[in-house]
């Protein structure tokens, strides 16, 4: 299979990385090799197969419901590009 | 000096021949001295280190005797140390100082470990080269026009340099052991699960394994005992009572079962000197009384195709989380958060890492799912079910580590070339099998690596057949003339 630049476009958007009409052209030919490379696994004989999602096939552990994690926000916000009042900033969503 | 291995250096600092202090300074000046020919470490933690020698001369004065205590490493900066910046190779990380450590980090402090730094990498793991760090590309100790391997390239150059005595890595389709190999030091990659993933900044998850590099196969056991272990922080860590991972190093070879994949011997592509070397390899195995049979992994040519389906697919799941918002990069003067979100990423990622997530992203959207992702999922059943049968008639399966020499920075320009160099190493991953590389021989002035891979929570087994393959040669003594 092989991709466009429009295409590229859209997947870049659907991933959130900018990219102007260049870089989507220069990314447009090693996402076509790679597309095409994956195609080996259309010859494979896996009917009836069930897919495995984990290699031990480990059940999801669960826990009690109980608080474990200390409140440590002032040293998680300390690392932040911009916080105030304990909040995290972000350019204005609503007008 | 320099030749000294982990496991020496425990005992003489145990037998106070020297102190952590004296060791740890040692180590920091050959950094200091050597590193700018290989990049090899991208933050050196000099103070800290040295308080961290004091501790641990205080507490071998007082006649402790924890594994690591003492002994100088450093940490792959994919793992979160706490107050040190952790960058994961990247510019999207690169303010990052993390709050808090990593499990990894924590069990090795524990041990008494010293750490002098984080070590080098490509771009949140993604590369084959280290070419794809933010901090520049790391140089092959043996040849520094060549490349170490990657992800973990700066420990293995490190390592194989003998700037640091041992050094963690991570191994998501090859990168513990194809830098081991292409830096002529020995790397093992556990068993998935073994070693706990909480604060290892996550690539593929379900694939992901952090593992010890370090120039010998005890090197390595010792490093495991620290590293391993049950952690009710990491959803998919393994609960097994505690194991001594160096307890099989002196058990003999005499009946041992070895398995050599046709697979991984007939396909076009592996350097016929590279061949050369490992069936000299398997001559000393059977000298030492081992058996050799072939074996067949036939759906292992679908490993890479189903690999490049399974990784990206996660990543671009876990990499979603870097979003300029809570920490790490973040681009100047959004004008809405879209942009916010678009461009931190943008200018944050690079072009290898940025290619990973929109494949991920692609085969995981509206109508594609099918296509892709399930009938990878479906083939790395079909891939593990082939190590099952095999591991039914064999102890442990052996290979080539890579099918080719080191290689020049910039030789392989396009994605899939790249890609191919873990040939050998996906499968491993792809069924959660315990894996190693150790050194085998040389070409031309340049390592060769030995592959042994084992079956389910066979680390102890796999280490004993290195070390034992060890005791009979010297390819693990020898460091790049530059670096002696």
């Amino acid at each position: 299979m092989s991709v466009d630049t429009s295409e590229v476009r859209r997947i870049a958007h659907l991933s959130r990385l900018a990219m102007n009409d260049d870089q989507a052209r220069d990314f447009a030919g090693g996402l076509s090799d790679i597309f095409a490379f994956v195609e080996q696994l259309d010859g494979a004989a896996i009917e009836g197969v069930e897919p495995m999602a984990h290699p031990l096939d480990a059940e999801q552990r669960l826990r009690p419901d109980a608080v474990t994690e200390p409140d440590r926000r002032d040293a998680y916000q300390a690392i932040a590009p911009a916080v105030e009042g304990g909040l995290y900033l972000v350019p204005r969503v609503i007008e | 000096m320099a030749q000294e291995t982990l496991s020496g250096w425990v005992r003489k600092l145990q037998a106070r021949e020297i102190s952590s202090r004296e060791l740890t300074q040692l180590y920091l000046d050959r950094i200091e001295r050597l590193d700018p020919q290989l990049n090899s470490f991208i933050t050196v933690t000099a103070e800290q280190a040295l308080a961290q020698a004091d501790a641990a001369d205080a507490r071998l004065a007082q006649g402790e005797q924890t594994p690591l205590l003492g002994v100088p490493i450093a940490q792959k900066d994919i793992f979160c140390t706490e107050g040190v910046r952790t960058s994961c190779g990247s510019r999207m990380l690169d303010p990052f100082v993390s709050p808090y450590n990593a499990t990894v980090v924590e069990r090795m402090n524990a041990a008494g470990a010293v750490m002098l730094g984080k070590t080098n990498m490509d771009e949140f793991a993604m590369g084959s080269s280290n070419e794809t760090s933010f901090y520049g590309p790391v140089r092959n100790p043996w040849d520094t026009e060549r490349v170490p391997g990657g992800s973990s390239g700066g420990s293995a150059a490190a390592v194989g340099a003998r700037l640091v005595p041992g050094a963690t890595g991570t191994d998501t389709g090859g990168s513990i052991r194809q830098p081991a190999a292409f830096c002529g030091i020995t790397g093992l990659k556990p068993t998935y699960g073994r070693v706990s993933r909480y604060g290892m900044i996550a690539f593929a998850s379900s694939l992901d394994q952090g593992g010890p590099m370090a120039a010998t196969a005890e090197d390595c056991g010792r490093m495991l005992n620290a590293m391993a272990g049950f952690d009710e922080r990491d959803s998919t860590s393994v609960e097994r009572p505690a194991e001594d991972f160096t307890a099989g190093l002196n058990q003999d070879l005499k009946g041992l079962r070895i398995g050599l994949p046709t697979e991984f011997f007939g396909e076009a592509g592996l350097d016929e000197r590279v061949r050369g070397v490992i069936d000299a390899a398997i001559e000393v195995l059977k000298g030492r009384g081992a058996e050799v049979r072939e074996v067949g992994l036939p759906n292992s040519h679908l490993s890479v195709p189903a690999y490049y389906v399974v990784a990206p697919a996660e990543c671009s799941s876990n990499l979603a989380r870097f979003d300029g918002v809570r920490y790490g990069y973040r681009c100047e003067n959004p004008e809405d958060l879209m942009d916010l979100y678009t461009r931190s990423r943008g200018e944050g990622f690079g072009d290898e890492v940025k290619r990973r997530i929109m494949v991920g992203t692609y085969v995981l959207s509206a109508g594609y799912y099918d296509a892709y992702y399930l009938k990878a999922q479906k083939v790395r059943r079909i891939i593990a079910d082939d190590f099952r049968r095999a591991f039914a008639d064999v102890d442990v399966l052996l290979a080539p580590t890579t099918p080719e020499l080191p290689f020049a920075l910039g030789a392989k320009a396009d994605p899939v070339s790249m890609y191919l160099s873990d040939i050998y190493t996906i499968a491993a991953n792809l069924a959660g099998l315990p894996a190693m590389s150790l050194p085998a021989g040389e070409i031309d002035g340049l390592p060769v690596g030995l592959q042994l891979i084992g079956n389910y929570f066979d680390e102890a087994r796999l280490l004993g057949v290195a070390h034992q393959y060890q005791q009979e040669t010297d390819w693990h003594t020898r460091v790049p003339a530059a670096f002696a």
